[in-house]
This record gives C-alpha cells, sequence and structure tokens, in this order.
C-alpha cells in the first residue's frame, strides 16, 4: 500500500555519473560526430537535413522539460515533487541544445543546404529567374536576419527562463521556505504565456519554412503535440532507468502511472492535432495544401506514413489503455522507447520530404545522427543531474508525492 | 435469537474508524460495508473492495458507438444514397472519423453514467437507500452484518474500544430518506 508505509528514503541522495552511461554516451557522441563527418563529405544536404531533425528534436526535448517544470508550478501539482530534478536536468541542458539548434540552422541557411526554397538569389527580386512570386510575398517574415533574429530571440527567451527556474529550485534547497517556490509559480505563469504563444512560431520557422509555399496553422500545435509527447516519454524514461539502478526509491508504480496517463493522453491529442490538420487539407482538397500530403504519398514516404500513425496513436493507445500497463515498468519502458523512435519518424516525416525529397535514406548518416545527439543529450542531461540532489528536499509538496496514492 | 439484522457503529474520527477495522479484522468478524462521508486512502485495499469493472464497460459502450457510427455513414453514404461531394469516392474514410469518434464519446459516456446509475440503484423516484443517515454527513460508519457474525456483544465491545461514539442495532438494513 502507497500510502501509509514509512519507508526511510535518502534525500541527500546524488547521482554518480560513472560507469557504463558515461562510457556509451561518449560512445555514442563519438559514432555521432564520425557520421556527421563522413555524411557533410558525401552527401552535405542529407547530412543537414538529419543535424536539423536531431537538434530539433533534443532542444524540443529539453524545452518539454522546462515545459513539464512549469506546468507542475502552475497546476500546483503536488504529485511530481519527488521527481522535478529531471525535467530540471533537462531545461538546464536547454541552452546548450538552443546554441546547436541555433548553429544548425544558420549553418545550413548560409551554406543553402537548408531552407534553400525561400532564401536563395534574386528569389524575390522580379524579372530574376530565379523570382518567385510566393515567396516574394513572404519575404518581410521569412528573411535571412529576421529569421535568425527570431529563432536567437524564441531559444534565448526560452533558456533565460530554463536558467531562473532551476535557479530558484537550487535556493529552494540552500534556504528553504516558501519564497523561490512562489517566485517560481511567478515564472512559471509568464514562461507559459510566452512558450504558448511563440512554439507555433518556432515550428513555422524551423520546420514549416522548409517548404515554404506551403503553410498550415495547425502545424505549431501539431508540432507542439510531437514534442511534448518526446519530452514526457524521456522524462518517464530517465526515472525509469535511475530506478533501475537503484536510484529514487520515493517513486512508486503510482508516480509511473501518472506519468503513463500524461503518455497516454497525449498521444491521443498528436493524433487529434495531426489528423485536424490532415483532414482539413483533405476535405479542402486545394492544390496549394495538398501538396504536403502529395509529397509524403509518393512510394518513398507512403509505407512510412502510416507507420508513423500506428507506432505514435495505435501503439501506446492499444498498450498504454489498461491500468496495469501503467504501473508496470518494463511495459511503460517499452511504450517510451517505441514512442521516442516513432517521433523520430514523425520529425523525419515532416523534414525529409521537403529538403531531400525522394533521395531520402536510411543508413550511416541517419543512424549516426540520432545516437549521437541520443548520447550528447544523455552525458550532458546526466552531468547537470549528477550535480544536485536527486529531490529537493525543500520543495512544498514533497511530502504530498511521497504518499501520492491512486 | 434477536431480530438486529445489522450492527452499525459510528466513529466521529477516520483513524479511530480505521482502527476499529483493524480490530474486527484481528477477530474475524466480516465487515459488511463502510460509510464515510469522504473518500480515504486505502481503505478499498484494507476492506479487499474489488476494483471497479466500469472502465471495462466503459470500452464496450465506446467501441459500440464506433461501430454504430460507422455503420450508419456507410450505409447512409455509401450504400443507400451515394452522392458527389467534391469529387470524392462515396467512402471517403476520412470524413466518416470525427463522427465516428463523437459517437464514441457519446454513448461511452451515456453508456457509463447509466451503469453507474443501475448499479447503485439511482434513477428518477426512486428514493435513495442508505443504511445510516449520519453517514452522508458527518459519522463514518462500519455496518457489520449481525446474522452472519454472532456474538453482538463483543462487537459492539471491539467497537467501543476502538473508540465508536454510537452503536446501532438495525432490525431493517435500509432507512429511506422520507
Amino acid at each position: 500500500m502507497g500510502t501509509h508505509d514509512n519507508h526511510t528514503h535518502n534525500f541527500t541522495q546524488e547521482f554518480e555519473f560513472t560507469g557504463k552511461a558515461k562510457t556509451w554516451s561518449l560512445i555514442a557522441i563519438v559514432v555521432g560526430v564520425l557520421a556527421i563527418a563522413f555524411g557533410l563529405y558525401t552527401n552535405a544536404e542529407r547530412t543537414f537535413a538529419n543535424l536539423l531533425l536531431m537538434s530539433y528534436y533534443f532542444t524540443c526535448v529539453c524545452a518539454a522539460g522546462l515545459f513539464f517544470i512549469c506546468l507542475q508550478y502552475v497546476a500546483q501539482a503536488g504529485w511530481s515533487a519527488g521527481l522535478l530534478r529531471i525535467p530540471e536536468a533537462f531545461a538546464k541542458v536547454l541552452p546548450i541544445a538552443s546554441v546547436i539548434l541555433i548553429i544548425v540552422a544558420a549553418s545550413g541557411l548560409l551554406t543553402h543546404n537548408l531552407y534553400h526554397h525561400w532564401h536563395q538569389e534574386g528569389i524575390t527580386e522580379v524579372g530574376n529567374p530565379n523570382y518567385d512570386p510566393i515567396i516574394a510575398g513572404k519575404a518581410s517574415y521569412l528573411n535571412m536576419p529576421f529569421f535568425l533574429t527570431r529563432m536567437v530571440l524564441l531559444l534565448g527567451i526560452y533558456s533565460i527562463f530554463a536558467r531562473v527556474i532551476t535557479k530558484f529550485s537550487n535556493n529552494e534547497d540552500l534556504e528553504g521556505g516558501l519564497s523561490s517556490y512562489k517566485k517560481n509559480f511567478k515564472f512559471a505563469i509568464i514562461f507559459l504565456i510566452i512558450f504558448g504563444f511563440t512554439t507555433p512560431l518556432w515550428a513555422f520557422d524551423t520546420i514549416m519554412s522548409l517548404e515554404a509555399h506551403w503553410f498550415s496553422t495547425m502545424f505549431g500545435w501539431y508540432n507542439f503535440a510531437a514534442m511534448w509527447v518526446s519530452g514526457l516519454c524521456t522524462i518517464t524514461l530517465t526515472v525509469i532507468l535511475l530506478k533501475k539502478s537503484g536510484y529514487m526509491t520515493w517513486i512508486n508504480e503510482n508516480h509511473l502511472h501518472d506519468l503513463g496517463k500524461f503518455i497516454f493522453a497525449f498521444s491521443i491529442f498528436w493524433t487529434y492535432v495531426w489528423f485536424s490538420q490532415f483532414l482539413l487539407i483533405y476535405y479542402a482538397n486545394i492544390p496549394e495544401e495538398t501538396v504536403y500530403f502529395y509529397k509524403r504519398w509518393e512510394p518513398a514516404y507512403k509505407p512510412w506514413f502510416w507507420v508513423n500513425i500506428v507506432i505514435n496513436f495505435l501503439a501506446p493507445i492499444l498498450i498504454l489503455m489498461t491500468r496495469d500497463s501503467k504501473r508496470q515498468m518494463n511495459t511503460l519502458m517499452f511504450v517510451c522507447i517505441m514512442l521516442l523512435c516513432g517521433h523520430w519518424l514523425d520529425y523525419y516525416m515532416m523534414i525529409m520530404p521537403g529538403t531531400v525529397a525522394e533521395h531520402r535514406g536510411f543508413g550511416i548518416i541517419e543512424i549516426g545522427t540520432a545516437l549521437g545527439f541520443a548520447g550528447l543529450f544523455t552525458f550532458l542531461m546526466l552531468t547537470q543531474l549528477s550535480k544536485k540532489s536527486l529531490v529537493s528536499s525543500n520543495h512544498p509538496f514533497l511530502q504530498e508525492s511521497l504518499h501520492h496514492h491512486i | 435469537m434477536s431480530s438486529t439484522k445489522y450492527i452499525l457503529g459510528h466513529f466521529e474520527d477516520p483513524d479511530d474508524m480505521m482502527h476499529g477495522i483493524d480490530k474486527l479484522q484481528e477477530n474475524n468478524i466480516g465487515i459488511y460495508d463502510v460509510f464515510t462521508p469522504m473518500p480515504i486512502h486505502g481503505i478499498e485495499a484494507k476492506l479487499g473492495v474489488k476494483r471497479s469493472r466500469l472502465p471495462i464497460a466503459a470500452f464496450c459502450f465506446g467501441i459500440t458507438g464506433t461501430f454504430t457510427a460507422f455503420s450508419m455513414i456507410y450505409y447512409m453514404l455509401v450504400y443507400d444514397w451515394p452522392m458527389n461531394i467534391g469529387g470524392k469516392p462515396s467512402f471517403a474514410f476520412p470524413d466518416f472519423i470525427p463522427i465516428m469518434f463523437e459517437m464514441t464519446v457519446l454513448f461511452c459516456a451515456f453508456g457509463m453514467v447509466g451503469t453507474f446509475f443501475f448499479a447503485n440503484h439511482l434513477f428518477p423516484g426512486r428514493a435513495p437507500r442508505v443504511m445510516d443517515l449520519q453517514a452522508t454527513s458527518d459519522r463514518f460508519v462500519i455496518a457489520i452484518d449481525a446474522k452472519a457474525n454472532p456474538f453482538p456483544d463483543k462487537i459492539d465491545g471491539l467497537l467501543k474500544e476502538a473508540g465508536a461514539v454510537e452503536i446501532k442495532h438495525n432490525d431493517r438494513k435500509y432507512v429511506s430518506y422520507e
């Protein structure tokens, strides 16, 4: 029974980042660097598409960690108080992830490997052979200086909030009391408002502008749903792996049940926005809109179009529907890994048809880049995690989290 | 043989009541039911109450709704009266999905409410049956089936010991709102 037990937990326990986790994450980074170097030498455009995919995925997971923390503050949620240090570690990596994403996007833009659909010589000049009236009409928004300014500004704001909120959480450890919690509550509200209005812009810029003729107002929310599901899966996976290595004794199946419910619900939400975008385009059948799905219906992508729905919707809804599967660590771990692969495929389906089109591939470049970024994330996140104790022992809702029972 | 059907132990404090449950269970006295004015964590596990099967009913109602909607739209738009809508085939499955989704939710919600009412004997015109009126305001009540458990004096003693403020020996199972 989860409510009336009197375990003694070691709240000052710190994660030790050594051994296998460190070795394998470093190996993955080396593999990634080699694969990217090989890719840049053989097929620069495809490598840049993969770099964009993984750096965007990486930044999204870190931003989702910050979003998770803020959501818990704003909801004044008690159940999650014992595991907040994990999304905090994600948020601490956000500034580094942002810098990587900005470097990838900017170098792709400047070397014409990415975004050349709207960034070319003379594309907005009337009479130029490259002239494109649609792009010219969008040029006041889609131009290089404004694009880079937006990217730096948005990711900069997110990173500043990540720093501020994790700093107050650290202060809470040192000083105790409620003042840090109250400050974070206030900052969380401000962040959620900013984040809610600006994530669509972030997704429009980074991903949607790869195919700049096409646009969809659902695209921002679609990307947000993908970000949130993959973020939740990463948080859950980290919790499970830490528990399996003997850390975080205060997290039990009730907390995993709640995380599982989150994953279940937001997988459905992802499908909901995915389908809302699809249905409107299908129903209206306007050529300038259907072009997006036309490309994804080509033989090179069609099977993956279906796999995307099966893996991100059908599988989680059927596996996670029962209560027991959410409370079993191994089932939940399997679903998390599956969904993380599924959302890689989701991003792949967003990015590849607009960049490498029918020359898409799945080989050393894709696997190597994905491994490299996964290793980089693991390394940076676990380094941050090992700096503080695994729970904020002065968190006002810690007792509620320990006695969480559903 | 006394005419007592149920023995009701009234408690004013939930911890005393939990203590009373322990006492009775230690003495192998079966508890018929427990009524509390607020939810108490862990009480189901203590009393060995089985998990509700409402989610299974919900799933069945939901899937019925999905298939009802599908059959209905299929019959209307594909079989009975095919129409040209935007040049699409009559069997335009994506268009079916929102309606299938809504019907799933509708059947599931109504079905669950109906099942809940049915299982709890709650429907219009029916006076609700309760074993003790005070259990709905401020008292924590343990009900013991007196026919199944002999030695009512021992039960009274155990309840008193645990801190019961009042013990009732009822000849009728339910009292109703009048």
